[in-house]
């Protein structure tokens, strides 16, 4: 298995000093092609296609027909108005809406290769390889140290210095060692909002993911904290693929390297992929009208 | 919009007369509260000494201690807690998070609240025919401590689930997204949050099955023993009917003793609801969903 976290001690640092929430594309689109390289050269694993797939709660079908690329090691925005199921997508990622009862998940979805949906995937496995952080910090009620090792402990790991470096390590992927290293045994509940949110990007980076899912994971925090999360993400890109559904486009246009613009048109029809492609031209240049009348505003 | 001023004064008046009203009722119930236990410190304080507390009753009860008597109310309730919190937490736990949302768990948790407003008397004769006949343990402390256990049930597995959907869904989804297969989830995240909850409920029923005469009247409890009981087939002596059995069937008690034995019986209940209290207060603290 590819090793998730490999984050040296100055790679946390820059997390705390780089750049201003509009931080310029061509330093991002920079970055990104970097990043390809190493993933086209190396064993990058974490990609997701998606092929027609479709979701229906009950009789009602909300999404409808999305086929979709989601590549290695690099952010991948969902963008579009509220009820648009782009949470729902991102839950069939993790088959989470397994959770929910009268979900059918229709079409086809691989993680690197390897259907997801069929019972050859065990739920379990597939959610270690592919970690989710919610709206809302909702980190357990019990310590730090113990919400990290949650996932590892779930994994059968009882080896306490083995829990302990995974700990450690999570904890500096998420930029929050430095905050919390002296305190592990302090209850999560004390830790301000921002921090139990990195505290949740922690606990899902200790089961070694391939793929973190994020549902607006700022949307209930200050701007600084955004910041901080935002920060975490560019940092974490390089070493595992980020799915992140926002609300917020410069949010999106800030971080990511793609993005998956998703409309519901009407209430009696199905959502649909409008249109998906690398961020910095979906901002620029979009193909569809619908892209830019929701990426300028008018609607949504 | 303005006000007239005409309406502007009839709705402070009915302001003020509503927060005296409010006011009126709460003090009439902290009152009643205060004036019970004032009475019965008041009546019951002077009996309270060593030898009540470690002596068996002389004379019939008019003389002596209550040793026999506290203890028997002690074994009652720990053995009613032992078998009542396992079967009603797990029960409540099934309820909460696996029963299927159908009309058989509506109807059961409707039986359940109904259980739960059974007149204990009812319990008594029912624990007399079910545990003391039918199952043949006799008058004894295990009869006395089922029938107790029938009556405590409901109330356990209502605070159980109650306290269960206090846990919000996020928790359950997190630990779901970890890997964790639902028994796991909620052994190691919902059970554990939830146990203050709980823990205040099955206090509540097992106060409340502590101070119960009716139901123990006719499945083990007795009037006068020389030692504690020394067997869970064993009959027993228990605070509340020691109070019944003096007032009732013996010419001149001791009032001062019976007075006393109710002070040991509201003060032991409380002491322990303080102790759950305060630990709850201290968990809960921390939990701020």
């Amino acid at each position: 298995m590819v090793t998730a976290l490999q984050l040296t001690d100055d790679r946390t640092t820059a997390v705390g000093t780089s750049g201003l929430p509009f931080t310029d594309f061509t330093d991002r689109a920079d970055e990104c092609a970097e990043d390809r390289a190493e993933v086209n050269a190396g064993e990058a694993r974490g990609s997701f296609t998606l092929t027609d797939v479709s979701v229906a709660y009950g009789r009602e079908v909300v999404i409808e027909g999305v086929d979709m690329y989601i590549p290695p090691r690099a952010v991948t925005a969902l963008i579009g108005p509220s009820g648009c199921g782009k949470s729902t997508l991102l839950r069939c990622l993790n088959r989470m809406n397994d959770e929910l009862g009268n979900v059918r998940v229709g079409g086809t979805i691989t993680l690197d290769g390897q259907p997801i949906m069929g019972k050859t995937m065990d739920p379990v496995e597939l959610r270690m390889r592919v970690g989710q952080v919610f709206q809302r910090p909702n980190p357990f009620p019990m310590s730090i140290y113990d919400n990290v090792a949650y996932g590892p402990r779930t994994q059968g790991i009882r080896r306490r210095d083995e829990l302990d470096s995974l700990v450690e390590e999570s904890l500096r992927g998420a930029a929050l060692w430095e905050e919390v290293k002296k305190s592990l045994k302090k209850h999560a509940f004390e830790l301000s909002g921002g921090q139990q949110q990195r505290l949740c990007i922690a606990r899902a980076l200790a089961t070694k993911p391939e793929v973190v899912l994020m549902d607006e994971p700022a949307s209930a925090l200050d701007p600084i904290s955004t910041q901080q999360i935002e920060d975490t993400v560019a940092v974490l890109k390089q070493s595992v693929t980020i799915v992140i559904v926002t609300h917020n486009m410069q949010q999106a246009a800030r971080i990511s390297d793609n993005t998956a613009f998703m409309l519901r048109e009407s209430l009696e029809s199905p959502a649909h992929l409008i249109e998906m492609g690398d961020t910095k031209r979906m901002f620029t240049h979009p193909e569809d009208s619908r892209t830019e009348s929701y990426i300028t505003g008018r609607f949504g | 919009m303005t006000m007239t001023a005409g309406r502007r004064r009839r709705a402070r008046l009915s302001e003020v007369v509503a927060k005296a009203v409010l006011g009126a009722m709460a003090l009439a119930v902290i009152g009643t509260a205060l004036f019970a236990l004032g009475y019965i410190v008041y009546n019951g304080i002077g009996a309270i000494n060593w030898e009540f507390l470690t002596e068996v009753p002389k004379n019939r009860g008019r003389e002596g201690g209550i040793y026999p008597v506290i203890v028997g109310t002690f074994y009652l309730v720990v053995g009613t807690a032992a078998i009542t919190l396992p079967i009603g937490v797990l029960a409540g736990v099934h309820l909460s998070e696996y029963a299927p949302r159908s009309v058989a768990t509506r109807s059961i948790r409707l039986a359940i609240t109904n259980m739960a407003g059974v007149p204990s008397i009812v319990y008594g004769l029912f624990g007399l025919a079910a545990f003391v006949l039918l199952a043949n343990f006799g008058r004894s402390l295990i009869a006395a401590a089922l029938t107790l256990t029938c009556m405590t049930l409901p109330v356990v597995i209502t605070a159980t689930e109650e306290a269960l959907r206090q846990i919000p869904q996020d928790l359950r989804q997190a630990s779901a997204a970890l890997g964790a297969t639902k028994l796991r989830t909620i052994r190691k995240v919902v059970l554990p949050a939830a146990a203050p909850g709980i823990v205040t409920g099955s206090i509540l029923g097992l106060a409340r099955a502590a101070g119960e005469t009716a139901p123990i009247l006719f499945t083990g409890a007795v009037f006068q023993m020389r030692s504690v009981p020394d067997s869970p087939l064993s009959q027993f002596m228990a605070l509340p009917y020691h109070i019944y059995a003096q007032v009732t069937s013996v010419p001149d008690w001791n009032r001062t003793l019976v007075w006393g034995t109710a002070l040991v019986l509201v003060a032991g209940v409380s002491a322990v609801s303080v102790v759950a209290g305060v630990w709850r207060s201290r968990v809960r603290r921390r939990i701020k969903w």
